[in-house]
């Protein structure tokens, strides 16, 4: 039997592993959980909120299996979550933390800090619509929300980039020249609930790619005299933040290092940044992040199979946004859709979060494609064939110069 | 969730035959918390045995379903496909297009579905494609069902899987929820699922492939044989364009951006009417008779009925307003008249028409259908129940909406 392979997906056979993976049938949240075991994650800070939960109750019962062995923490809320994952972090523990939506936001207080004391915490957003009106469907504005302070922030795809993304946030973040929190975003539904077939590799492949995680002389501990986060005036501020930048100038080099070695492991992730399908000749490309891209392909194809060339490009890291990757890949088409599953009210021309940054990345770039934004999916709304020819259909005015306004709704009941 | 299970790599079991590319998609249709786990380890299954064939696969609860609540249907996929690619198109949705196999784990719900994740009640059999298969778990015959299954207008297949009756506090002699509505009974009937998927829908996955997942599940020889032997007791019954029933429920049209109020703010409904188009009968597996007879009018059924189904009749007394019934039983437990209220199988009703009506018109009648479903008359406790004061009145009967009866004694 033959089983077509589409190009986006890395398959094993160019690379063969020394060892053998056990394939499992996962959500995205279980495969997540199970990237903590095998990373040996030393503290869990639990609060449930759909549809993140679903981690800490696949945890829970790997704990309580004996196939764990962690700190499992449930707070009195999202706030004291996040909080104590963060002291843990700073007294030496490798730890996890996860929410989504409302939940991500009651820890907003804790979430900056985090970033700013340098603590190389690894959260999992279960991309969630902001209550009200309450709706567990995704949305990617709880996540975006702390696009500024500091995260690293990934968008994760499959069951499979669930697992291996999560690994790999532990080896960036806990890297001394990064040193920074990184938030994992996995689509509510779509990747948080949905099982996919999952390949796990053994312990002692994670552990080969993961050092203990160490925080050197920052370490809080009685031996080392230290005090973290005193007061601080105008006098300080400005140095402090400064090094944060730098740390995450620091940190695209370290994901390009990271995804290097986890592909020679494992044969997968050769992507870091941006991940094409069907570009190669493309005219026309759509942009996402997330599960958006699973509708996103099939999208393309039916537009291929209609004669039109046009592409599907996956944004893997927003933060560090990948500027000059972007603006090398997408700058050679004709017309770029960027697709936005959020909203940024009153943001210029009205556009969404991911389409402001794709045009402020490509401002001083002599290869500016026509850009477009489409806003859907909002709520978790799915995207259809008929969206699919509506994007493109706009696309493809926008390119000719026909529209007189590039930020697009569809799927709108009118 | 379940715990995960190992699936090795491509096993022996191809089916050999030169496959296209394809995909097929499997829902189990099961009352919420109570079925839970139940749906979830046939919607793995199928995922699952498929794998052992070299299929792809991904399985999903409709997220819309959860949070789960008692007895209230909710859906469970399983898309399998060639490839990739393939199954690509069913990834990121909530539910198929369309189902090659639509399992439902308890039979009273082949009267139609409404549940949280879709609005007005739904047809159980409404995804499955022309030539497909509804496969219900059930103590009853296929003719019996299709009393309740919507027509479609193309044949299908309809599967009962056998059940013995399970007697019993919750699943009294001939009742509903062969499946044991209460916990996974482990009782195999996850594996008669995933036989029954095998005996009509082969492409999806064999029955080696089931009877592998049997092995491992349970390291049981006997129940991998129990398994083998349902498969050949399967029957399939072909149903007819236009064969079942006729009944139609209205469908709700969503309004546009410009016709919503702002703020996020809904209409709410005004005391005394009940919703028009969120019924909740079809929650219900069982539902409550009442002896107009012995009926003393002490008001607690009407007083503790958490969905306020009581309305008073023209004698004081109180009937059920079987739209808006849940079956949730209260009503029985509460009522202090021996078999004045009992719960009987809701199958065995084609409509929710109250059925005070019926009593007035033709007592005796009445009486006769109450014993057909078993229930004790108590002729001795007639007289005094006749004597007892009515609390409430209900000036307006049949009311057309749901009235707050006037109680009699003025202020007092």
């Amino acid at each position: 039997m033959v089983i077509a392979v589409p190009p986006h997906t890395t398959s094993n056979a160019a690379r063969p592993k020394k060892f053998e993976e056990e394939e499992l049938l996962l959500t995205g949240s279980e495969a997540i959980a199970h990237a903590l075991r095998l990373a040996d994650v030393d503290i869990v800070g639990a609060y449930p909120i759909r549809p993140y939960d679903a981690v800490m109750q696949a945890v829970a019962a790997m704990i309580a299996d004996g196939k764990m062995d962690c700190e499992y923490i449930v707070a009195e809320g999202e706030h004291s979550q996040f909080e104590l994952v963060k002291h843990a972090s700073a007294v030496g523990a490798r730890s996890f933390v996860g929410s989504s939506g409302v939940g991500w936001f009651y820890a907003f207080e804790a979430i900056a800090v985090t970033a700013g004391l340098r603590l190389p915490v690894v959260a999992n957003v279960g991309n969630r619509a902001l209550d009200d009106p309450g709706a567990f469907g995704v949305e990617h504005n709880d996540a975006l929300a702390v696009r500024d302070l500091g995260w690293l922030m990934t968008w994760v795809e499959t069951g499979q980039e669930a697992f291996d993304a999560a690994v790999i946030a532990y080896k960036v973040a806990e890297d001394p020249r990064v040193m920074l929190p990184c938030a994992v975003s996995t689509d509510g539904a779509f990747l948080t609930h949905s099982q996919h077939l999952v390949k796990i590799p053994p312990r002692e492949v994670v552990e080969q790619f993961l050092p203990k995680y160490d925080l050197g002389d920052r370490l809080f501990h009685p031996d080392n005299p230290i005090t973290i986060a005193p007061q601080v005036d105008q006098d300080w501020l400005t140095e402090i933040r400064k090094q944060n930048d730098a740390a995450m100038r620091r940190a695209p080099d370290v994901i390009r290092e990271a995804y290097r070695e986890y592909y020679e492991l494992t044969g997968r992730q050769r992507e870091p940044f941006v991940e094409e399908y069907m570009t190669d000749d493309a005219d026309y490309v759509l942009v996402g992040q997330g599960t958006i891209a699973m509708p996103g392909r099939v999208i393309v194809r039916r537009l291929r199979e209609q004669g039109h060339k046009v592409g599907f490009a996956r944004l893997k890291w927003f933060r560090p946004f990948p500027a000059d990757e972007v603006v090398e890949r997408l700058g050679r088409f004709k017309g770029v859709g960027i697709i936005d599953r959020d909203y940024s009210f009153g943001s210029p021309h009205h556009g969404g979060v991911l389409f402001t940054e794709f045009r402020a990345a490509f401002y001083d770039s002599p290869k500016r494609p026509a850009m477009i934004n489409i806003i859907g999916g909002l709520g978790g709304r799915e995207f259809t064939a008929a969206d699919g020819q509506e994007m493109f259909n706009l696309l493809q005015q926008a390119t000719a110069g026909e529209l007189k306004t590039n930020v697009h709704w569809i799927g709108v009941r009118e | 969730m379940g715990a995960p299970t190992a699936s090795g790599t491509a096993s022996p079991h191809q089916n050999g035959t030169a496959t296209t590319s394809a995909s097929w998609s499997v829902e189990v249709v099961y009352r919420g918390i109570f079925q839970k786990r139940l749906a979830n380890r046939i919607s793995r299954g199928v995922v699952l045995g498929a794998r052992k064939e070299g299929k792809v696969g991904t399985a999903f609860a409709r997220y819309g379903d959860s949070p789960e609540r008692n007895g209230i249907p909710a859906k469970n996929f399983a898309v399998v496909a060639t490839d990739e690619v393939q199954l690509e198109s069913s990834l990121a949705r909530y539910e198929p297009e369309s189902v090659d196999v639509s399992i439902v784990v308890d039979d009273t719900m082949c009267k139609g579905v409404e549940s949280w994740a879709w609005y007005g009640v739904q047809p159980i059999n409404k995804l499955v494609v022309p030539g497909g298969s509804l496969v219900v778990t059930s103590d009853k015959q296929p003719d019996e069902l299709l009393r309740a299954v919507k027509v479609k207008p193309y044949a299908y297949n309809l599967v009962v899987v056998p059940s013995p009756v399970h007697a019993g506090v919750f699943a009294p002699e001939g009742s509903a929820s062969f499946a044991g509505l209460w916990v996974d009974n482990d009782d195999n009937t996850d594996f008669k699922c995933l036989v029954a998927v095998a005996r009509v829908a082969p492409q999806i996955l064999t029955l080696d492939s089931v009877l592998d997942i049997v092995r491992e599940r349970t390291n049981d020889e006997a129940r991998v044989e129990a398994a083998r032997a349902i498969y050949d007791q399967i029957k399939i019954r072909h149903v007819e364009p236009g064969e079942g029933s006729t009944v139609d429920h209205e469908e709700y049209q969503k309004p546009g951006w410009t016709q919503m109020r702002e703020g996020i703010v809904v209409e709410a409904m005004q005391v005394g009417t009940r919703n028009p188009l969120y019924k909740k009968w079809s929650t219900r597996t069982r539902r409550p008779l009442v002896n107009f007879d012995t009926c003393i009018k002490c008001t607690q059924c009407w007083l503790q009925c958490p969905d306020e189904c009581f309305e008073v009749t023209p004698e004081g007394t109180y009937e059920v307003v079987y739209e808006a019934c849940i079956g949730c039983s209260i009503c029985e437990e509460v009522c202090p008249v021996p078999d004045c209220i009992t719960m009987v199988n809701e199958l065995a009703f084609d409509n929710n028409d109250n059925l005070y009506p019926m009593y007035a018109s033709d007592p005796e009648g009445y009486r006769r259908f109450l014993q057909q479903h078993g229930i004790a008359l108590h002729p001795e406790l007639i007289d005094k129940a006749k004597k007892t004061p009515a609390v409430h009145q209900q000036p307006d009967y049949p009311s057309k909406k749901q009235k707050q009866p006037v109680v009699t004694g003025g202020e007092e």
